[in-house]
């Protein structure tokens, strides 16, 4: 890569230059300040995760679980032994997977619109996709409620699903709109030069190269819906995620259960990701 | 949020990117063209925005003219409800200190972004691409998991306000009122330490999308030409970047602005944002058309704040 001979003409540079360098361990530290900031600082992302796991084995004396008081695996056996914690966990994952769902369709729909035509309305179009990301969450969650208020609509799972679609939505479109325009056209050209007609070309080639896209902004997708609290709490009426949930712990008392919950996100999440990874190096392997 | 919206950041940079690649050739015709294609994709999406958007926001300030209350009933009476309105004055501290939190924590997560950033850019060779999954990995889990965790990182007698106390590190902080002689937790400095962590990946992936599509060999000119590291960063890395500060410092400021989840778990009511009396407008005191003006002003100030550093950020980029 480029990077390494960089890195190779910016220690050759310097000894041109007569300035005074230091010597010893603050020398070995200069030289390596960056890796050593960049590191610090992911340490510091990964803390709360370390805390998160290990206080998943702990049994806490009170209702917070803020304190170590002794390892213990009865959270992770007893998973569902706190009232309400699976039920909400059920429901935020079915949230979840329809609001993704819904989201991809109408979202792929769009991206291939905005990335694949030149139309009147394209800018407006951009903007008005851009808007809810610009948003604030709080305004966009309370600016529903009202409109739910005034339509007199109940707030339940249909209108968390309503919210979850649309703030889903924009993300959506910008990830798989990326992965369009980053297509090679003569793929496409190849086929049509092959005799292969527009629909054919489409589902044997456009479509497949685009997947990967998809898949991406439904993972997306599927995690800002499940993660979601700020929205979700203000349209939500009495049903409780997953998030709704952990706030209501925040307020009662938390139990380890939830730092397992966690911990357990944490590592499928990470598991998708690298198998991912091994996935797509295969391929470009072969 | 979830650290899931990062990815779509570092998509639309990259997308970016795409659109003002010089040769253009992304450009092609799409299949089955008709004048109206385009329009009969959009229209769904755009009926979703539209309904479920679009139109809330309009509500919202509507909503902020109504007078009444929850059990009687809202109506609508021309000149409208401006009263309303007072409660902007009100409030005033809040707002105050959702843009000073905002700021400071996104200048904080400037500050550790981008020597993350640059290093995963430039230093780390084959390790690259496992860096960035790390970058997004913690956010794998839940949003509200991990602030409460950081209760007992701050927690009063555990090991990190126990060396910030014998360093003396509180004692001036607090001096800054940033923290209390003896403790974090529920103090600013903890709320602002929360929005840094919950949305740094927002900043260092837009960073490092804008420095991986750097030439290296820019820098290696400037040193070439005598120039010294920091000269070097200053004068080639830092403006070369600036997009990319652009995209992270808005993705970093305007959810951290309208958050009111660190306040809550990591603050008191002392401490607390305009999201927080946003929340507490709707569901403690009821009164729904103050909680919509409040609401309203927010995402108007935060537009004008937006506009105004856009147009700042774009004619410094040019120079």
């Amino acid at each position: 890569m480029a990077s390494t001979t960089a890195s190779a003409a910016q220690q050759a540079a310097p000894p041109a230059r007569t300035t005074k360098r230091p010597s010893g361990p603050f020398r070995w530290v200069r030289e390596r300040i960056i890796p050593i900031i960049g590191l610090l600082v992911l340490f510091y992302m990964f803390l709360p995760i370390f805390v998160v796991v290990v206080f998943s084995f702990n049994q806490p004396n009170g209702r917070f679980n803020y304190q170590w008081v002794k390892f213990s695996t009865d959270a992770w056996t007893n998973l569902c032994g706190v009232g309400g914690l699976c039920e909400s966990l059920q429901l935020s994952l079915v949230i979840g997977l329809v609001a993704t769902l819904g989201a991809v369709a109408l979202g792929t729909l769009m991206a291939f619109g905005i990335a694949r035509y030149r139309f009147r309305g394209r800018g407006g179009s951009n903007l008005l996709v851009f808007m809810p990301m610009a948003t604030p969450e709080v305004v966009m969650g309370s600016s529903l409620l009202t409109w739910f208020v005034l339509l007199a609509f109940a707030r339940g799972t249909t209108t968390i699903l309503i919210a979850h679609v649309m703030f889903c939505l924009s993300f959506v479109v910008v990830t798989v709109k990326a992965r369009i325009a980053g297509l090679d056209p003569r793929l496409e050209q190849a086929a049509m030069d092959l005799y292969a007609n527009e629909r054919t070309t489409f589902w044997r080639v456009t479509f497949p190269l685009v997947l990967p896209g998809i898949v991406g902004a439904s993972l997306l997708a599927f995690s800002l819906s499940f993660d979601d609290f700020i929205v979700t709490n203000f349209n939500s009426g009495s049903t409780v995620t997953f998030p709704m949930f952990v706030w209501g712990a925040a307020q009662r008392g938390t139990p380890p259960q939830i730092n397992v919950v966690g911990s357990l996100m944490f590592l499928v999440s990470l598991t998708i990701v690298l198998i991912a990874q091994v996935v797509q190096r295969r391929r470009k392997k072969a | 949020m979830s650290g899931g919206a990062v990815a779509a950041t570092a998509a639309e940079q990259q997308d970016i990117r795409m659109h003002s690649s010089p040769d253009g050739s992304t450009e092609s015709k799409g299949v089955g063209t008709s004048k109206w294609t385009p329009y009969i994709l959009l229209t769904p999406g755009f009926l979703w925005l539209a309904l479920f958007f679009i139109i809330p926001t309009v509500m919202l300030l509507m909503f902020s003219l109504y007078s009444g209350s929850l059990d009687q009933g809202y109506s609508f009476e021309f000149p409208g409800n401006w009263s309303t309105y007072s409660a902007v004055w009100e409030y005033r501290a809040q707002f105050f200190r959702s843009f000073l939190f905002a700021g400071l924590s996104t200048l904080f997560c400037l500050a550790l972004a981008y020597p993350l950033a640059y290093f995963i850019a430039f230093k780390s060779g084959k390790w690259k691409a496992t860096l960035l999954v790390l970058v997004i990995a913690p956010f794998f889990t839940s949003f509200l998991i991990r602030t409460l965790a950081w209760k007992t990182i701050l927690a009063d007698d555990g090991p990190v306000v126990t060396f910030m106390n014998w360093a003396h590190i509180t004692d001036v902080l607090a001096l800054l009122h940033l923290t209390e002689t003896d403790r974090v937790l529920n103090t600013p400095l903890a709320v602002v330490l929360g929005l840094t962590y919950n949305f740094l990946p927002f900043m260092v992936l837009p960073l490092y999308a804008s420095l991986d599509r750097m030439d290296p060999r820019l820098v290696e000119a400037a040193q070439d030409l005598y120039s010294s590291p920091w000269t070097a960063l200053r004068k080639v890395t830092w403006p070369l970047s600036l997009p990319g500060v652009v995209a992270g410092t808005l993705l970093t400021f305007i959810p951290a602005a309208g958050d009111y989840i660190n306040a809550e778990l990591l603050g008191t009511t002392k401490v607390s944002m305009i999201g927080n009396v946003i929340q507490d407008q709707f569901f403690v005191v009821t009164d729904y058309p103050t909680a919509s003006a409040l609401s309203f002003v927010l995402m108007l100030a935060i537009l004008v704040l937006v506009f105004f550093y856009v147009r700042r950020a774009g004619t410094e980029e040019l120079v």
